[in-house]
């Protein structure tokens, strides 16, 4: 049972904090309510380069990270389809210096050219890096295109090509941070060796004169279901074939979702999982094989992937995949088998749960899904899956007119 | 009127008195040393079985990689489908890793279930097969994985600078070819494990809550397991000549991967301390010179970062990025001004200040929860250190003059002892 409290200031910066007085260090986490998913097809990338931008000096301190480092603390952010996060670990008695350093950044940016011009070259060189100078770096741009025709989950967060991100202007910088970036659009968790009095004082001094701004109403094109199975054929200068396939599943608040989350479970992510244990270690089909979903708060996609054995056809390898997949539907899984699941999310979360930060960043996530209470009650939403659902949802999901596959073939 | 240009007061994290929670040690009935650490909320349980099994100890290349492998791939009672179901049903991890000197098996588990799985652990250290159908996938698969990995720059500039500065044969430069995995037979493997694991030098490290019985289960499972007594004996590392490499590896490749280092002792060395501070400031952190000139100045690169490479025998120190194609010249030519930089002028001592703060607040928080509290302690006892080496750090972060960082930069940042690689 994680325990917390909650805030509101009247400019509507939501307020969380969670004491752990076993640490000697605070937490500061900021989320904010903007992704990859609330871009303009034609700028995309942004939400991310923006994240870069945020490091590059606010309205009145030039450094963000000096003073930071300054008082023993260190910081990270990342941005997601969904949602934009910033976190802060620093000593508990320095825990002002955050305040400081978040609020005037929230209040507003310098909006410098040069930090502008500098991280378009360096979010270029990120893109680079994990997206093209690796083999199968493309993959995850394809995959998601071909499964997503309305929904802007069709792009990933790095952005759909570097253009996109040569060309964003200073304009767009300020228009987006003046929409986005608005205490009433943002969570702020407090965690650690800190009290809820202090807290609330120092959100008050430090956060409580910023502007509200507007409330961000999203109205995303979603996705409407998918009547037709769908394949693409690339060729690429790789060494091995490789499959994947992708099907839609259901929203984050959707209590399908927790079906379909221990659905991957079963298939993949350990030795005694049915696809490794099928694929790559009885039939010797596929090298490596890998079946998992982004957990994504509109509805998501389950992704399979697998690099084939050297003179295994495209055919084979996708038949014996279906194969398991028709088992999966026609046959329940076992009790033993789901308590197998279950058992191994349990731990999971425990293990999660033992890190402040981990803690801070699940409650921002939480509340920014509807209420950080939800942080106590995922176990039990995973426990009350029954054998039966598994087994509906498996004909519902692994259904081939809901499948996207991308065959891969080495030139 | 709130004055925002002006910081908050803050405590210098230097004035902070840092200590290490003491690990107790148990000894089982064989003369097995177990560190322990008893802390944290959860009722979560990490062990780890280090074994004096690393490449070291081979006489082939990858043998200790593939019996570490093998370790839980079948026993003359379970398959090893039936051995990664028992650890699963229990929402338990098991990993194992093989290093130079030393291979590991990990568990992670909720501690109410350590007496199924411990019993499970002993099999595998007593009783593995390694069936030759599970080499023969393994072979298999990790030749199809090195033949992806070798189209990478930053994997093959990787293994090469390791070979450039240990040499091709030394155990922590030697590295794997398709043939190697073709060679390497079920009986080298078997033989290994013998040898190494079911007659063990062993030590074990374990953290979090731990169950009251914990000694006497640990007996029951290990108390009678056989010791070897192994030494990781000397051998030397043949560096190689030439310094300088320009490797290409994929005719379309966007980026190079630049790796610079040089030969550097091991921590017993009164230099290795002292040098964290200054690799720091080169390229240990965010707000590091490299960083700040080549990632936050020029952006030629997501990120550049130096460090001391983390081997028991001896050392390497190391900076390494992945830069855009066209500015790999200029990003080594920035890396050498940025050494200049540092053996030409001292450090001011605003910067040091925050240095200092910064190395000081990251230890804090490292020595947060039960499993950072015992990776320091392994770190430690395996570098067969004890923790005055943890005190001296934190002294010496605290006290270390900017005069002294600069004559260590004059010691050590020659750029004719480095050797440079960038592969495209």
């Amino acid at each position: 049972m994680i325990q917390f409290e909650k805030f509101t200031l009247p400019n509507g910066l939501r307020v969380i904090v969670h004491q752990d007085l076993s640490t000697p260090m605070a937490v500061m986490n900021i989320m904010y309510d903007v992704g990859a998913r609330d871009e303009n097809p034609d700028r995309t990338g942004f939400a991310h380069l923006f994240e870069h931008l945020m490091f590059g000096g606010s309205v009145n301190i030039p450094e963000y990270d000096e003073p930071l480092q300054m008082a023993g603390g260190e910081n990270n952010a990342y941005t997601t389809n969904d949602l934009t996060n910033y976190y802060i670990q620093l000593p508990a008695e320095n825990l002002e210096t955050a305040f400081w350093l978040e609020s005037d950044r929230m209040l507003s940016l310098a909006f410098s050219e040069k930090s502008l011009d500098t991280q378009r070259k360096v979010v270029c060189e990120e893109f680079k890096e994990h997206y093209l100078n690796k083999p199968y770096g493309d993959v995850g741009h394809k995959i998601m295109a071909l499964s997503y025709k309305q929904h802007p989950y069709r792009w990933m967060t790095i952005g759909k090509e570097l253009s996109h991100i040569e060309n964003a202007k200073l304009e767009d910088v300020k228009n987006f941070f003046f929409k986005h970036y608005r205490p009433v659009n943002a969570i702020l968790v407090v965690a650690g060796n800190v009290t809820v009095e202090n807290v609330r004082e120092l959100a008050e001094k430090w956060f409580g004169g910023i502007p509200a701004g507007e409330k961000y109403q999203r109205n995303l094109p979603q996705e409407s279901p998918q009547r037709e199975g769908r394949k693409l054929e690339v060729h690429a200068d790789v060494p091995l074939d490789a499959l994947y396939k992708c099907w839609h599943i259901y929203p984050r608040l959707d209590k399908r979702y927790y079906v379909a989350d221990l659905l991957t479970d079963i298939l993949s992510g350990g030795g005694s999982s049915r696809l490794y244990q099928t694929l790559v270690k009885e039939k010797k089909l596929f090298s490596n094989v890998d079946c998992s979903h982004h957990g994504t708060a509109d509805a998501g996609v389950i992704i399979f992937e697998g690099k084939l054995v050297k003179g295994i056809t495209m055919d084979e390898a996708e038949n014996a995949l279906n194969e398991i997949l028709e088992q999966l539907k026609r046959e329940a899984v076992t009790e033993n088998e789901l308590q197998k699941v279950k058992n191994k999310t349990e731990s999971m979360i425990a293990f999660e749960d033992m890190s402040v930060m981990s803690r801070a960043n699940s409650l921002a996530y939480y509340e920014l899904l509807g209420d950080a209470s939800w942080i106590n009650n995922e176990l039990e939403k995973y426990n009350a899956v029954t054998s039966k659902e598994m087994q509906e949802e498996s004909r519902h999901i692994f259904d081939e007119k809901n499948s996207n596959t991308l065959y891969y073939y080495a030139n | 009127m709130l004055n925002r240009t002006k910081a908050p007061q803050i405590i210098d994290a230097v004035n902070f008195k840092l200590s290490l929670k003491p690990c107790v040690k148990i000894i089982l009935k064989n003369g097995v040393e177990v560190y322990t650490i008893d802390a944290g909320a959860e009722e979560v349980l990490s062990i780890e079985w280090v074994f004096a099994a690393g490449n070291w100890f081979e006489e082939k290349n990858l043998v200790a990689a593939t019996a570490n492998f093998l370790l839980k791939n079948g026993t003359s009672k379970k398959t090893a489908f039936e051995i990664n179901e028992h650890f699963e049903y229990y929402g338990s991890f098991l990993n194992k890793t093989c290093h130079s000197e030393t291979a590991s098996i990990s568990l992670h588990c909720l501690t109410r279930h350590a007496g199924e799985l411990l019993p499970v652990v002993r099999e595998l250290i007593m009783d593995s097969t390694m069936p030759e159908e599970e080499l023969i996938t393994y072979r298999q698969n990790m030749k199809q994985r090195l033949t992806v990995n070798l189209k990478k720059s930053d994997f093959v500039a990787s293994r090469t600078i390791d070979a450039l500065v240990y040499g091709e044969q030394h155990p922590y430069g030697r590295y794997s070819r398709g043939e190697d995995f073709d060679s390497v037979t079920r009986d080298e493997v078997l033989a290994f494990y013998r040898k190494y694991y079911q007659k063990s030098k062993l030590t074990m490290f374990i953290a979090g809550k731990l169950p009251n019985n914990l000694e006497q289960i640990l007996n029951d499972n290990f108390g009678d397991l056989p010791i070897n007594d192994v030494t990781v004996g000397d051998i030397p590392a043949s560096p190689a000549e030439e310094k300088k490499y320009r490797i290409s590896n994929d005719p379309d490749g966007v980026q190079g991967s630049i790796r610079i280092a040089r030969p550097f002792p091991n921590r017993h060395h009164p230099d290795f301390i002292k040098v964290q501070v200054l690799n720091t400031i080169l390229g240990g952190f965010f707000g590091s010179r490299l960083m700040t000139n080549i990632r936050e100045d020029k952006g030629y690169t997501y990120g550049i970062h130096s460090y001391l490479q983390n081997n028991i025998k001896q050392s390497a120190w190391l900076i390494s990025t992945e830069a855009g194609r066209d500015v790999g010249e200029a990003t080594v030519n920035e890396v050498y001004a940025e050494m200049k930089l540092l053996r030409d002028e001292p450090v001011d001592e605003e910067e040091l200040q925050l240095v200092r703060n910064y190395m000081m607040g990251i230890i804090l928080g490292d020595l947060d929860g039960p499993f950072h509290i015992i990776s320091r302690w392994k770190n430690i006892i395996l570098n067969n250190l004890d923790e005055t080496y943890f005190y001296q750090s934190i002294d010496t972060i605290k006290t270390i003059s900017a005069r002294e960082i600069q004559a260590l930069a004059n010691k050590y940042l020659q750029p004719e002892s480095f050797y440079e690689l960038i592969v495209v």
